[in-house]
């Protein structure tokens, strides 16, 4: 099962195993990962499970849907050039060890 | 030790838990709710109804986030009576929890009209996780779908089933579908959307009779029409659970009546979510039915229990999925007096702003998502948006958004 490495705003990193198909946002849903909030349910409508992703796994994440590009602009904490919405980013082996951090705050 | 007892645990409650941990509450949290199912996600239920691959739904957090945050979760337990003299809720007749606090997010139930053969089998209606498990084992042997109810949860349903292949009619007693959520042009949009993935629709009609033995085989409708169907899905609105505080002496009238501050009219005890009826700018009581007013009411109150008390104002927003439609609503569309659409690309994806007196009221939105968050923002911080702007072809909801000094 591919890794994901969550690290919350003070530093410190949780790292879980994550089914293959299952978003970044469920990975941290289902393990009680603090800092993804996920209000909607991973509909793309709410901005509250934004992730800065580490630049080295940017170039292997799809492109940034539009849906997801307009959310964005909505999310809690300042949107850069490595901000991802977690539920819009599915695992694979390829993503094994993909590390993203957690923003200040999600609302 | 302080106590907050909180009575429901949707999202609502759920997220006045969370948020009073976060803001470093230290007293004790007790969440208790009639469900025996964790916690979890219900807009999912009626959109896709059950992915296969999560027959237990989607969950709002896992079990250890309680644990965690030291929330006491009691599930299965029906809170039968509150004691205000005494400040206690009580579970049946032996066991009493005493609160400094209490919020109340009972929700709301299923409206079931009566009609002759309600009680058929294959006869539903949708609010629960188990709710969707059985309309879902139902659709699968269904040929003939009914649903009755042209709102958000009869149009979610109806397409599921419509893309599944099945004869799809919904009736309805007013005149178009969506007459409580949508404009008249945006539902005459959905309504043609549904008739072009084969659905029909029955207006200014109702149900008189469901036929049938043991399960529903046909229904009779008031004009004399007789459908034959073999699933039934009775979506006609909800009432708010608010039997509970009733008892107790807690004011309520369609919903449990709150102040700005979301307090009823006991000090100490809040109402938050589906049954609460909450005063609105000019006066109007609104209860709505929606994730982001149960959560968004859910950080109010938190905020007052930890003493940081603040009036409840926030823009509402919605979405619906219907086929490869996102429907996106910021704001409510009663009472606007003009109607603005704008096209927003060559993928057939458009916004309608609506307006009354020149100030923009909701804005709702098609594969659209730029206009729709635009719209939050724009209205949240009262920019100053008029229908010149959409006059101008050029016009770009995201640069206005940008472009104008944030009150915030």
């Amino acid at each position: 099962m591919p890794i994901v490495n969550y690290v919350d705003h003070g530093g410190n990193c949780t790292q879980i195993d994550v089914p293959a198909d299952d978003s970044v946002m469920e990975g941290a849903i289902a393990n009680g990962v603090e800092g993804i909030v996920a209000e909607c349910g991973g509909s793309a409508m709410c901005a509250t499970c934004h992730v800065y992703v580490r630049e080295e796994f940017l170039g292997l994440l799809p492109p940034v849907g539009e849906i997801e590009d307009t959310m964005l602009d909505l999310t809690a904490s300042e949107r850069r050039d490595n901000s991802r919405l977690s539920c819009q980013i599915r695992m694979s082996d390829a993503l094994d060890g993909l590390t993203v951090e957690m923003p200040e705050t999600q609302t | 030790m302080e106590t907050t007892v909180i009575i429901g645990a949707s999202h609502g409650g759920v997220q006045v838990a969370a948020s009073l941990r976060e803001m470093n509450y230290s007293g004790r949290i007790i969440l208790a709710a009639e469900e025996p199912h964790l916690p979890y996600h219900r807009p999912p239920l009626s959109k896709a109804l059950l992915d296969p691959a999560q027959p237990d739904g989607l969950m709002l957090r896992p079990s250890a986030f309680y644990e965690q945050k030291d929330i006491t979760l009691r599930l299965g337990k029906r809170v039968d009576a509150i004691d205000l003299d005494k400040h206690v809720v009580r579970f049946g007749s032996e066991e009493a929890i005493g609160f400094d606090h209490l919020v109340l997010a009972t929700g709301a139930r299923a409206r079931i009209p009566q009609i002759e053969g309600i009680n058929l089998r294959n006869v539903l209606t949708l609010r629960t996780l188990p709710d969707a498990k059985s309309l879902a084992a139902s659709l699968t042997s269904a040929q003939d779908v009914v649903v009755l109810g042209a709102g958000m949860i009869g149009l979610e349903f109806a397409a599921v089933a419509a893309r599944a292949g099945r004869r799809t009619t919904v009736i309805d007693a007013t005149s178009r579908p969506l007459l409580r959520g949508l404009s008249p042009e945006m539902a005459q949009h959905l309504q043609k959307m549904h008739e072009a993935n084969g659905v029909r629709f029955i207006f200014d009609d109702g149900i008189t009779t469901i036929e049938g033995d043991e399960a529903v085989s046909a229904v009779v409708t008031k004009s004399g029409q007789r459908i034959k169907a073999d699933l039934v899905l009775v979506a006609v609105g909800v009432v708010p659970n608010v039997e509970l505080a009733v008892a107790a002496g807690i004011e309520a009238d369609n919903g449990i009546v709150v102040d700005t501050h979301l307090q009823t009219s006991h000090e100490g005890i809040y109402a938050i979510g589906d049954c609460a009826a909450f005063p609105a700018n000019g006066g109007n009581r609104l209860r709505i039915e929606s994730v982001q007013n149960a959560t968004d009411h859910a950080r109010t109150v938190a905020a007052s229990i930890v003493g940081k008390r603040q009036p409840f104002n926030k823009v509402p927003w919605f979405w619906s999925d219907q086929y490869d439609a996102k429907l996106q609503i910021a704001g409510l569309w009663n009472g606007y007096d003009q109607a603005i659409l704008r096209p927003s690309g060559n993928d057939g994806s458009f916004a309608y702003y609506l307006f009354a007196n020149d100030k923009l009221l909701c804005v709702e939105a098609i594969n659209a998502p730029g206009d729709h968050v635009a719209a939050r923002k724009i209205l949240s911080d009262g920019l100053d948006l008029r229908p010149e702007h959409l006059a101008d072809p050029s016009f770009d909801p995201k640069l206005f958004m940008r472009q104008q000094p944030s009150h915030s």
